[in-house]
C-alpha cells in the first residue's frame, strides 16, 4: 500500500516536474527576486530561529550561500519551515526551489520521489549517548548489552536499533516515548542506560541535560545518515547551480579563502585560487552555470567557507562544539571533497 | 371581655439577631468547612501539608531562583552545564521568553513591521470592550464595526502590499497573532453559520434539511487534523503547477467549518429546549418565519445553550494549536520551534517555555468563561439552573 502511495506521489510529482523544467528553477527564481527555502521545524545547528526570529544553522546558510551566487545578495532568501511529512510534497508542487532540511539521501528518495540530491552537506549517523558515571568502563556500544535504551517511537531509528543488537546478538530493553521532550526527560531522570539518535541531535539534547559533563557519546555509528539539500528533479540547470554552491564552500575550505580573507584573496597569483574566485583572466565558470563569474566570492562573503560554516553553526563556536570527525576535508582525514572548479 | 382574652398581635417584624458567636466569623467557618469531621480532619492536614510540600518548590522555582534576563544560556544554565548559575540550582529561565517574546506574540513577522499586528490588536480590545460592556449605548454600529470593518482593516493592514505597506506573507505570520487572528475568525464565522445550519437542520423543507445534515455530519465525522493535513500534502499535488492555497487560508477555513458544525449542534440544543407553545404562539400572533425565530425562539434558545457556545469557543482556540501539523506556529508551535535554538538550550527552557503558553492559554479561556458567567446571570430572566 505504502509503495502504490509512493508510486502515486512519485508519478504525480515527476508530471510537475516535467512541467517546471520547462519553466527553469533559476529563471523563475530571478524573476521573482528570491529563493524560497525549505527548512526543519526547528533542530539545534541545522535550522532553527534566533532571538531575532532569522534562521540559523547549516542548512539555513546553505540556502542563503545559493542566493548569494544567484543574486550577490545573502538576504535574497525566504525560509519555509516544514514537517518531516511535507517536505517532499513542498519541492514536488514548486512550493519551495530547495530543500535544506537535515534529510537523508536514499535510493528510494532520489529515484521514486521525484527529486535529485546535490550532496552530502552533513554525514550523520545513528549514535548512542550514555552517563559515564553511570557507566564507568563503556567505551563502546558493544558493551551496552541488557541496557536499557531511551528512543523516539515511529522513527527509522527504533529500527536501526533493533538492527543492530540483534546482529551483534546483543539483548535491550527500549525505553520508548512518541515526544522529544520526553525522551530527554526521561534520560535525564536516568530511566535508561543509554539514549540513542543521529549523532548531531545527540549533542544538541547534551546541552538540555542536568550535567551534561557526565555524558559522553559513543563513537560508533550504526546507519549512514547523509544529510543533504535537495532540488526537484529535471532540471539539471539548477541542481549543477546547488551542487556547486555545495562544492566551492569545500573548495574555498581547502584553498584557505576565509570570509575575511576573500578580498585580498583576489588579487592571488595562485591558478587555483584564481580559477575559483573567478580571477583568471579569461575564465568563465561561473557564467557557464548561469551565475556571475565571482559566485564564489559572493558565497564566501555571505557564509565564510564550509569549515567556516560549520564551526559558526555546530561546531566550536556554537553551544553543540560538535567535532569535525568525518565532517573534515578529504585533506584531513575526512569525507568533505569538493571536485575541482576549472 | 375579659383582660386575659386579650390577644397580642405583634405589629411589627422582630429585629434581626445576629446568629450566635459560635456560627460566625473565622473559628466557626473553619469548624464547619475544615475540621467538621474525621474525614475533613484527615482531609484538611493532606491538603496543608501538599501545599506545604509544593508551593515553596513552586514559588522558589518560579520566581526566587528565576532569572528574567539575559543574553543567551549561560545565565539558565549551572557551571557544569556551562553556564554561570552555582551547581545544583534550579529556577525558571524566563530570560528565554524575554528574549523570544517577540517571536511568541508574531512569530517571524518582520520586527520593523510590528507595528502592525500591534495596532491591529489595539483595535480589536477598543472595539471589543465597549462590546462587552452592556451599558455603553450603539452595539448596532460597534458590532458593524467589529465584525465587518475590522476585519477588513486587519487583513491589509497584517497583508500588506497596498498604501506602501511592506508584503508580509502569511508563512512568516506565528504566535499568539494566529491563534487570536485564527480563533476570532473562527468565533465570528461559526455563530451565524451555526445558528443557520442548526435552522437548516429543523426546517421542513427537505433539500435544505438535507443539505445541513449532510455538512454537519460530514464535518464532525472527520478529525481537522486529517482536513488540515490532507489540505497542505495532497492539494498541492493536484494543483497546476505555482498555484497554491495560502496555508493560513487553508487553516481559517477549516477552523471556521468545524467550529460551525459544532456551534450548529449547540444550538439545536438550545432550540429543541424551547416549549412548543412557545413557536404556536409566534405564530397565532401572526409572525412570520424569520420573525418568529429572531423575536421569539433564538432569543431564548441560545440564552440556554450559552455555556455550551464558549465551551465550543474555548475548544477552538485550543484546537488552533492544530495547525502546526501543516507547519504553521501558533503561540505552542513558536514557543516549540524556539527549543530548538542552541543559544538557548538548558534544562530550563522546555519547561519555562511550556509554563508561559500554558498561562497565556489560561488567561484567555478563563477571560472566556467567567464572561460567559457574567452573560448568563444578566439573561437569566426565568429558567433558574
Amino acid at each position: 500500500m505504502k509503495h502504490i502511495a509512493l508510486g502515486i506521489l512519485g508519478a504525480a510529482a515527476l508530471g510537475f516536474t516535467a512541467s517546471a523544467a520547462s519553466a527553469g528553477t533559476l529563471d523563475t527564481v530571478k524573476q521573482k527576486g528570491f529563493i524560497q527555502c525549505g527548512v526543519s521545524t526547528g533542530l539545534a545547528g541545522f535550522s532553527a530561529p534566533d532571538d531575532k526570529g532569522d534562521w540559523k544553522g547549516i542548512d539555513a546558510d546553505f540556502c542563503r550561500a545559493v542566493a548569494a551566487a544567484v543574486f550577490g545578495d545573502a538576504t535574497k532568501v525566504k525560509f519555509t519551515p516544514l514537517s518531516a511529512k511535507e517536505r517532499f510534497t513542498a519541492l514536488q508542487s514548486g512550493e519551495i526551489d530547495i530543500l535544506s532540511r537535515n534529510t537523508t539521501w536514499t535510493s528510494n528518495r532520489d529515484s521514486a520521489l521525484g527529486l535529485d540530491f546535490v550532496g552530502v552537506t552533513y554525514y550523520d549517523g545513528q549514535g548512542f549517548m550514555i552517563n559515564a558515571k553511570k557507566l564507568p568502563g563503556v567505551n563502546s556500544a558493544l558493551q551496552l548489552s541488557g541496557a536499557a535504551v531511551c528512543v523516539q517511537s515511529g522513527t527509522t531509528t527504533e529500527l536501526n536499533l533493533a538492527d543492530y543488537f540483534k546482529k551483534n546478538k546483543m539483548e535491550y530493553n527500549p525505553v520508548v516515548f512518541e515526544k522529544l521532550e520526553e525522551v530527554n526527560a526521561a534520560y535525564d531522570a536516568g530511566r535508561c542506560d543509554a539514549y540513542t539518535t543521529d549523532q548531531s541531535g545527540l549533542y544538541g539534547i547534551r546541552l538540555t541535560l542536568s550535567s551534561p559533563a557526565d555524558h559522553v557519546v559513543l563513537p560508533e555509528i550504526i546507519s549512514k545518515e547523509p544529510l543533504g539539500p535537495a532540488v526537484r528533479q529535471g532540471d539539471d540547470q539548477w541542481a549543477h547551480i546547488a551542487r556547486w554552491t555545495y562544492f566551492a564552500l569545500l573548495n574555498a575550505e581547502e584553498a584557505g579563502v576565509t570570509q575575511a580573507n576573500v578580498d585580498e584573496m583576489k588579487t592571488s597569483t595562485d591558478p587555483n585560487i584564481q580559477r575559483l574566485l573567478g580571477t583568471e583572466p579569461d575564465g568563465k565558470y561561473g557564467a557557464d552555470l548561469g551565475l556571475s563569474n565571482d559566485f564564489v566570492v559572493n558565497i564566501v562573503k555571505a557564509v565564510g567557507n564550509y569549515g567556516e560554516m560549520f564551526e559558526r553553526n555546530v561546531g566550536s563556536g556554537s553551544p553543540l562544539k560538535i567535532a569535525r570527525g568525518i565532517n573534515a576535508l578529504w585533506t584531513k582525514g575526512g569525507l568533505q571533497y569538493g571536485p575541482p572548479i576549472r | 371581655m375579659q383582660e386575659h382574652d386579650m390577644s397580642w398581635v405583634r405589629t411589627e417584624m422582630a429585629l434581626a439577631q445576629p446568629a450566635p458567636a459560635r456560627e460566625r466569623g473565622a473559628y466557626a467557618w473553619v469548624r464547619k468547612n475544615l475540621i467538621g469531621s474525621v474525614g475533613d480532619i484527615i482531609l484538611t492536614v493532606v491538603g496543608i501539608a501538599i501545599v506545604l510540600w509544593v508551593l515553596p518548590q513552586v514559588v522558589n522555582w518560579a520566581f526566587i531562583n528565576a532569572v528574567w534576563t539575559g543574553p543567551d544560556r549561560t545565565v539558565c544554565t549551572t557551571a557544569a552545564q556551562g553556564g554561570i548559575q552555582p551547581d545544583g540550582w534550579t529556577g525558571a529561565c524566563w530570560a528565554f521568553v524575554n528574549a523570544k517574546f517577540g517571536q511568541f506574540m508574531f512569530g517571524t513577522y518582520p520586527i520593523e513591521e510590528r507595528w502592525r499586528p500591534i495596532l491591529v490588536a489595539i483595535l480589536f480590545v477598543a472595539l471589543l470592550v465597549p462590546m462587552l460592556i452592556p451599558r455603553v449605548p450603539r452595539k448596532g454600529l460597534n458590532a458593524l464595526l467589529l465584525f465587518v470593518a475590522l476585519p477588513v482593516v486587519a487583513f491589509f493592514l497584517l497583508v500588506g502590499g497596498v498604501f506602501g505597506l511592506p508584503h508580509v506573507e502569511t508563512p512568516r505570520w506565528g504566535g499568539l497573532l494566529v491563534t487570536l487572528s485564527l480563533s476570532f475568525v473562527g468565533i465570528a464565522v461559526s455563530l451565524p453559520m451555526g445558528i443557520l445550519l442548526a435552522l437548516g437542520r429543523r426546517s421542513k423543507m427537505p433539500i435544505i434539511k438535507w443539505l445541513c445534515i449532510v455538512f454537519i455530519e460530514t464535518v464532525r465525522g472527520i478529525p481537522l487534523i486529517t482536513v488540515l493535513f490532507f489540505a497542505s500534502v495532497m492539494l498541492p499535488l493536484f494543483l497546476p503547477e505555482g498555484v497554491s492555497f495560502d496555508k493560513y487560508l487553508r487553516a481559517l477555513i477549516g477552523v471556521s467549518l468545524f467550529a460551525a458544525a459544532y456551534m450548529a449542534e449547540v444550538i439545536r440544543g438550545g432550540l429543541q429546549a424551547i416549549p412548543k407553545g412557545q413557536y404556536e404562539g409566534a405564530d397565532s400572533l401572526g409572525l412570520g418565519y424569520w420573525q418568529k425565530m429572531g423575536l421569539i425562539v433564538l432569543p431564548q434558545a441560545l440564552k440556554l445553550v450559552i455555556p455550551g457556545i464558549v465551551n465550543t469557543f474555548i475548544g477552538m482556540l485550543k484546537d488552533t494549536s492544530l495547525v502546526l501539523i501543516i507547519s504553521m506556529f501558533d503561540l505552542l508551535g513558536v514557543v516549540k520551534q524556539n527549543f530548538a535554538d542552541p543559544n538557548w538550550a538548558t534544562p530550563q527552557t522546555p519547561k519555562s517555555g511550556l509554563i508561559f503558553a500554558a498561562f497565556v492559554f489560561w488567561l484567555f479561556c478563563f477571560a472566556m468563561s467567567r464572561y460567559s458567567m457574567y452573560t448568563e446571570r444578566r439573561l437569566d430572566t426565568g429558567y433558574r439552573r
